[in-house]
């Protein structure tokens, strides 16, 4: 485990020098990213104001949302989010050659071109949570579980990146649906889960746990009662959806690898 | 010209072979489509005429975003992604020395390709989100061909932009990373977030001046009939002049990097 | 026990294919490999030969163990390559030719660097190792050029380099000559046999150019149809597809066809004349009779033509196997 997380950072460091050779356009890139990525907390600050509250949860309280759940799916993305291009590894046998090499196949697809531009999203999710914390009564309780809510949350993303990715293996044209889960996942915790129908937020609870990535945990540290109601256990419950989350997404990835056919030449 | 009919005719049956990322596709939009409306009904909810919208031209306009994400390739993609991987790998040589332009050539492929995308992933999330929410349609047939002659417009302002990233790869390294940003300005810009109509005063009126209005916000409008007579052919206009300042764009880096492929020898 | 065993080996593809005339894909099965049986041992060079699509680069990859087989079973090293994939890998090297194993924008160095941490291999013996190979592949002043730069033949070697830098105990090489030039493949050659010879790396090669077989390897394995339908030697080979060798005589007049015992007479042009006989005969007792018999200006031998064989080999129906058993 330590010798993977070592071979991977050996692998993304060889890739951040690599495109450091080029500093012109490693800074325009970085510095792109970071503003381009913060668009998408503009666009919600836009929609609050035309409204005093989203859902009964202010702007702030919304911030704190969209900063956790930003953070989770940004370091998932950071670590593994290349897992994304597994479908064009297999095709360009690229995969192939990874399999010889005596590393972990997943640190291997996942260090690979690693581009450093990707931190960009994990600064722009920091300063909202930053800022939104900066309004939370703030108690020891409520600052562990706000470590325990972004581990969970990266762990949950990166089993939503990696269990997807898997279907690559059977069929390349599945990328969207992953999008669907990853992305889409990411855009629904950025809203309070009460503007949406309670249907939708038990689906999201008990069939997708996608909500434990920041709602439940948020609720705990906003000291906000559920309004639907749950039980409030399932506030202090994400580590428990997270590591079902990689079990799944371990099981996926096992199974997948023993599936892999390689191409035909 | 039957050349290009051709290669659009080519680009369209490659897409369509597809299919079960066609179907992947139509439900990430419909999620993504769900997703916005409740969040939009919210808002429209508490401020009932945010934007000069009412709560069904918001969720109106959901789903027509999430029909042109993929017509007007908001994230990238399309026929400019092939050109950047040619480029990468030095294929496009051949390119240069086609008897056709390249321009010409690979706007065709990518209007085939978002005529394909316009008939799937256009079609059916709409009818999905037709069946969810109350959603409301153009009355006047006038309206419907109007939209008709606006979605290639679109289709080739969005071109441009793609295109001009993709050249990047031309002289830098990492290629991937414009049409990232590219597409990070486009999906807020285009509306597709949130429409541009709600931007408080001057960002609204920036955003409604760049190219990336016309990938969604004037369809839009026109399909809600919030623009009329006159203001119909004044967007169209505005559609229309920005194609042709971004091809021309196209046009002249195109030459620019034609140049110096002949002097390094690719 | 050998070092490499395969024992009824099978691996079959589910493809979707238009059957012709059906409009829809129909599922096919296509058995890539079959009941594949061979051992190879400690520091022999074999090599695996077959015509397009017969099953050579799917054998490698099981042996490798990124594909997993169908049945059957594999031991390599006394693991099984797809359950200690990645522990093996330390123990193997492997070339597509087709393929690198380099990564495409990085310096040549850059790649070698990376293989040393990733391998963990002893610094001192990275760097032996690292200057021996950059030495007699000849690619000094290609280590700061980024792979894509890279002729295919410089490329090649690279990739040799790479597969080799951790020391391993056997090498696959699925076609490493393919796109080479005659000189380049004459230098890989001589560098592949000094391998085997110096250090005693296993060497198991696919390739379409039987030259490459000529030089290096002692042992062959032929497949057809995923079926093994020769393994043995060289020599093994040309009996068993009948082949012969040629004495070219040049006798000082011209004269009726030669008639001597245990080889026949195929053409006659002039002074020249061409005789036949089995390649597993000596050429000693019938070169012995021309000389005593006629008059001889000069004389030559052919060795038969391995292609030809081959070709027999491979016209058979793939239901007889045949050469010896392995095991
Ligand atoms: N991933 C795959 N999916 C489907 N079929 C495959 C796959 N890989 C190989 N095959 C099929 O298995 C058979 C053997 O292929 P293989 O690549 O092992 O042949 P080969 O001997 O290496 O041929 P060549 O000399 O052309 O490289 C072929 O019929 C091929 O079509
Ligand atoms: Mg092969």
């Amino acid at each position: 485990m330590a010798d993977a997380v070592v071979d991977y950072c050996r692998i993304a460091s060889l890739w951040v020098r690599a495109s450091m050779a080029y500093p012109a356009s490693f800074w325009m890139m970085a510095v792109g990213s970071f503003l381009m990525t913060g668009l998408d907390f503009v666009a919600i600050w836009v929609l609050l104001r035309n409204v005093d509250d989203l859902g009964g949860f202010s702007l702030t309280e919304i911030g704190f949302l969209y900063g956790a759940t930003g953070l989770g799916i940004a370091f998932a993305d950071l670590c593994v989010g290349r897992v994304e291009r597994l479908g064009q590894m297999i095709r360009t046998g690229r995969l192939d050659t990874m399999m010889t090499k005596p590393v972990p196949l997943l640190v291997q697809v996942c260090a690979d071109e690693f581009a450093p531009r990707r931190f960009a999203r994990v600064l722009q999710s920091s300063l909202v949570f930053v800022w939104a914390a900066t309004y939370v009564d703030w108690t020891l309780p409520r600052a562990l579980v706000a470590v325990e809510m972004v581990v969970s949350g990266s762990v949950i993303f990166f089993s939503l990146f990696v269990g997807l990715a898997c279907v690559q293996f059977w069929t390349a044209d599945s990328t969207e649906v992953a999008n669907a889960f990853t992305y889409g996942g990411n855009q629904v915790t950025q809203f309070p889960m009460s503007v949406f129908p309670q249907e939708i937020v038990k689906a999201l609870t008990f069939v997708l746990p996608i909500a434990f990535v920041n709602w439940y945990p948020a609720l705990f540290i906003l000291g906000r009662d559920d309004p639907f109601g749950l039980p409030e256990w399932l506030q202090l419950a994400s580590p428990v959806a997270a590591a079902l989350f990689l079990g799944a997404a371990a099981l996926a990835w096992r199974v997948g690898v023993r599936h892999y056919r390689s191409t035909g030449s | 010209m039957p050349l290009h009919v051709a290669v659009a005719t080519r680009a369209f049956k490659r897409y369509s072979t597809y299919v079960g990322a066609t179907l992947a596709g139509i439900f990430t939009n419909c999620v993504f489509g769900v997703i916005l409306c409740f969040v939009y009904l919210e808002v429209w909810g508490a401020n009932p005429d945010a934007g000069g919208y009412d709560a069904s031209d918001a969720v109106t306009y959901v789903w027509l975003g999430q029909a042109m994400i993929m017509t007007v390739a908001v994230w990238g993609g399309g026929s400019p992604d092939d050109l950047a991987e040619r480029i990468r790998s030095g294929d496009v040589v051949i390119d240069l020395y086609r008897p056709v332009g390249i321009l010409g050539w690979y706007l065709s492929a990518d209007l085939g390709r978002a005529a394909y995308h316009l008939l799937t992933r256009g079609l059916a999330p709409t009818v999905v989100g037709g069946l969810l929410f109350d959603l409301r349609y153009p009355a006047d047939p006038l309206t419907w061909l109007v939209l008709l002659a606006a979605v290639p417009v679109a289709v080739t302002v969005s071109f441009g932009l793609r295109m001009l990233a993709s050249l990047t790869a031309f002289w830098l390294l990492d290629d991937v990373g414009p049409r990232m940003l590219l597409g990070f300005a486009a999906l807020f810009f285009s509306g597709l977030t949130v429409p541009l109509v709600i931007l408080p005063g001057g960002l609204r009126e920036l955003a409604m001046a760049l190219p990336w209005a016309t990938f969604l916000q004037v369809p839009a409008d026109i399909w809600l009939g919030k623009r009329t007579g006159l203001e119909v052919v004044e967007g169209l206009a505005f559609m229309g002049g920005w194609a042709v300042v971004l091809l021309a764009a196209c046009a002249w880096v195109l030459h620019r990097a034609e140049r110096r492929v002949v002097v390094q020898g690719g | 026990m050998s070092l490499i065993e395969v024992s009824e080996l099978r691996r079959t593809f589910t493809v979707r294919r238009r059957v012709d005339g059906a409009r829809r894909k129909q599922r096919t099965e296509v058995e890539a490999v079959r009941d594949l049986t061979f051992a190879i041992d400690a520091g022999e060079m074999v090599g695996y030969i077959g015509p397009n699509g017969a099953g050579k680069s799917t054998t490698v990859k099981m042996l490798t163990g990124i594909l997993v087989p169908t049945s059957g079973r594999i031991s390599v090293a006394g693991v099984d390559p797809s359950r200690h994939r990645t522990a093996l890998a330390r123990r193997i090297g492997v070339v597509f030719g087709q393929r690198t194993s380099l990564w495409w924008d990085l310096p040549l160095h850059d790649s070698f660097d990376l293989l040393h941490k990733i391998y963990r291999t002893d610094p001192a013996r990275h760097r032996t190792n690292l200057a021996e190979f950059v030495e007699l592949l000849d690619l000094g002043d290609l280590l700061d050029t980024p792979v894509r730069q890279l002729s295919l033949g410089q490329r090649m070697r690279g990739d040799i380099v790479a597969a080799l830098l951790h020391d391993p105990e056997i090498l696959y090489l699925d076609e490493p000559t393919i796109g080479l030039d005659v000189v380049s493949k004459g230098r890989l050659r001589e560098f592949l046999r000094a391998l085997n010879r110096d250090r005693g790396t296993t060497l198991m090669l696919t390739t379409h150019d039987l030259q490459d077989i000529e030089a290096l390897c002692d042992r062959v394995i032929v497949i057809d149809h995923g079926t093994q339908v020769y393994d043995g030697t060289l020599a093994g080979l040309h009996e068993q597809g009948g082949s012969r060798r040629t004495v070219v005589v040049d006798l000082v007049d011209e004269a009726p066809p030669i008639e001597v015992a245990g080889a026949v007479t195929r053409r006659v042009e002039g002074p020249r004349q061409w005789l036949s006989f089995p390649a597993d005969a000596s050429a000693a007792p019938i070169v012995a009779a021309l000389a005593t018999s006629y008059d001889v200006a000069d004389l030559s031998i052919q060795e038969p033509d391995i292609e030809e064989v081959i070709r027999q080999l491979y016209s058979r129906p793939p239901s007889e196997p045949s050469g010896r058993p392995s095991g």
